[in-house]
């Protein structure tokens, strides 16, 4: 599947740094498969200390698809759970000042574009879907620019994404197997790898 | 673009092909798997009719979600949960002729530990596995990186990943770390200097006098947190330390072919002319050790420094900062030095190595843990575990009064047993400080060195472990 453009309405979630640790804690990662992960999505920070939903952007903007995030979002853990937990609530895609590297990788996996830009450009969209949580926003995958209220903004994304998403290549699979001759080929001439 | 350093030999050596995306498919050396990210990928093989083309090149280990009692691994587990992942593990790897060390082999251990004592990870190799902490294995002179899920998948596939090349930035630190000052502080301070985000983009390329002078376990602490900084991926050149460490391993090769093994893994070292992408020096003279104040890696500060005050930050980190003492509960202006900690835990891939717990034992001896502490010892592995109880390290910790454990990522993460309990303070030998990351959305905790730790159990409250009489 190719992914062009997403668009639908925002999710503002503001703060640097934000964790996979946050974004799903690990006592839900003891699964064997991906099912009913939406559930968890920010498990801790939606809740009070009674257990009842807050006002958290995840509680307040169901529907909602592209996550507009700030700095270092999805650093720490590894875990692949992260963006499927944030795919299974429903983000599409997302925008913010910048990603941990894992974590923009396995957005990458899932066909979820994650687009950079600049603070005040991100701030300026987080305060717009505050004030107008159901107007429209779009991003445009091919051109990398987020439209809004008739505005259109830059925004970047790495080649390799951008790629992956516009030719529908990011199911890596059959893409990497297809060269099965030329891996057994480099590693043949590695010293420590026993031929196949 | 950094050119003759071991991160574009050892790519270049791995490289198999342009993929039309832009990206380069890169073979991977070693695969390291346990529980937590593997079953999907495997149930995803199954379904598409893959076979695993290079089963040997793949190795398994169950370290996440193992309960540490000694009484909680018998079969099945508890948790029912937890005893899905670790039948799904068995299943999948007896399937696919991989080596796995389960709950019953004595050398099961946490990834990170395990293959670096079995001599699997060896330098100017690619390992991959899906745990950020991957970048451990850095230490020996490997390109090791943490990936997804669906990296797995492709690597179980095809022993290969698509893989963008990172610039290589090199942190030349030089000096000596004090006695009392350990690597743990010396990664806490680099990350600490250049941030948590600042090596987005880099791989760390670690030299200079004071990390030459590291012994092998004090490297993998330093590889290990690479990523704490946002660097995927940290390396050390590798050199006579490291083959010595390498030399007798169960999987490392032997005589003559261990001779021939070293041309090739000393022709991948960087070049004396390399060229980096950026190059930064530190100090290691007159470094303190390092505490976290804050809930991140990054917010660190000598143990005798006083805690910042966020307006005297940069304007990017202040309310940063704001958020993360009202949730630790500290005042800027004091030390982290005497703040009560509730809980001790010594273990984990950063630093649950047998040196770790001989550094910290050196501090327990003929002492006791504080009365309002609980304490946890967590081996890294049943090796680690069994050579510290063969030298009798064990009786020094129990008789200090802390639970000797089995070995696991224990409350590391706390996908087991082991949790911090509402609020509690944690002085940690384990890697992040992130909210909730112990288990309990208001644990609180404190990043050290484990004699660091141990000082902390005995005094019940951050202390620099300087002003205790060591090893006497």
């Amino acid at each position: 599947m190719k992914v062009r453009r997403v668009a639908g309405t925002g999710v503002p979630l503001r703060g640097d740094d934000i964790d996979t640790d946050q974004i799903i804690p690990a006592r839900f990662l003891k699964t064997t498969t991906w099912e009913g992960l939406d559930e968890y999505a920010f498990y801790d920070a939606r809740r009070d200390d009674e257990g009842e939903l807050n006002d958290h952007p995840f509680n307040e903007y169901r529907g909602a698809n592209l996550l507009v995030v700030n700095d270092n979002f999805g650093c720490g853990s590894s875990r692949e759970h992260a963006p499927r937990a944030l795919a299974r609530w429903g983000v599409e895609a997302i925008v913010g000042e910048s990603f941990a590297e894992i974590f923009a990788d396995n957005c990458k996996s899932l066909g979820i574009p994650a687009a950079t830009t600049d603070a005040e450009t991100v701030t300026e969209l987080q305060d717009f879907i505050e004030e107008n949580p159901k107007a429209g926003i779009e991003l445009d995958v091919v051109d990398e620019t987020v439209t809004y209220d008739g505005t259109t903004v830059d925004v970047d994304i790495p080649e390799a994404m951008r790629g992956a998403l516009v030719q529908g290549i990011w199911d890596t699979v059959a893409l990497l197997r297809s060269n099965m001759d030329a891996v057994d080929t480099t590693a043949a001439d590695l010293p420590y790898v026993d031929s196949r | 673009m950094s050119e003759g350093t071991l991160y574009d030999k050892v790519w270049d050596r791995h490289k198999v092909a342009d993929l039309p995306n832009g990206q380069d498919q890169l073979f991977i050396g070693l695969h390291l798997i346990h529980e937590v990210t593997s079953p999907q990928p495997f149930s995803e093989l199954r379904e598409r009719g893959i076979e695993v083309p290079y089963p040997e090149r793949n190795v398994a280990t169950v370290d996440h979600i193992v309960p540490t009692r000694p009484e909680g691994r018998e079969r099945p587990l508890a948790d029912e949960s937890a005893e899905g992942m670790l039948t799904a593990l068995e299943r999948n790897t007896s399937e696919t002729g991989i080596q796995f060390y389960g709950l019953d082999s004595e050398k099961q251990g946490i990834t990170h530990v395990v293959a670096p004592e079995l001599g699997l990870t060896q330098p100017g190799m690619t390992v991959v596995c899906g745990d950020s902490h991957t970048a451990t294995h850095g230490a020996f002179g490997a390109i090791a990186f943490g990936i997804g899920t669906s990296q797995v998948r492709d690597v179980l596939a095809s022993q290969c990943i698509a893989a963008d090349k990172a610039e290589v930035r090199r942190i030349e630190v030089d000096g000596t770390l004090g006695p009392g000052v350990h690597s743990k502080d010396l990664i806490l301070k680099i990350i600490a200097e250049l941030g948590v985000d600042g090596g987005v983009g880099y791989v760390y390329e670690y030299g200079g006098e004071a990390v030459r002078d590291l012994s092998m376990e004090e490297r993998l602490a330093v590889c290990n947190m690479s990523i704490e900084g946002g660097a995927r991926a940290g390396y050390i050149n590798p050199d006579e330390t490291t083959y010595e460490f390498l030399r007798g391993r169960e999987f490392a090769p032997e005589g003559g072919a261990f001779e021939e093994r070293k041309a090739y893994w000393e022709s991948v070292a960087s070049d004396a002319d390399a060229e980096y992408d950026d190059v930064v020096h530190l100090d290691a003279d007159g470094l303190e050790p390092m505490v976290t104040w804050g809930t991140n890696p990054g917010q660190a500060v000598g143990v005798s420094d006083p805690v910042p005050a966020p307006a005297d930050l940069p304007e990017g980190e202040r309310e940063a900062a704001r958020t993360a003492q009202d949730h630790t509960g500290v005042t800027p202006g004091e030390p982290m030095a005497g703040y009560d900690i509730d809980v001790a835990f010594l273990g984990t891939c950063t630093n649950g190595r047998a040196s770790d717990f001989r550094e910290a034992a050196a501090v327990l001896e003929g002492r006791e843990v504080h009365d309002e502490v609980r304490a946890l010892a967590v081996p890294g592995s049943q090796t680690v575990k069994s050579t510290l109880e063969a030298e009798g390290v064990d009786d020094v910790f129990r008789a200090a009064g802390f639970d000797w454990r089995e070995a696991g990522c224990s409350m590391c993460l706390a996908m087991n047993d082991d949790s911090l309990e509402g609020d509690e303070r944690c002085a940690s030998s384990s890697n992040r400080n992130y909210v909730g990351r112990q288990g309990s959305k208001d644990g609180r905790t404190v990043l050290m060195s484990p004699a660091m730790v141990a000082a902390a159990a005995v005094k019940g409250e951050v202390t620099d472990v300087r002003d205790m009489e060591v090893g006497a």
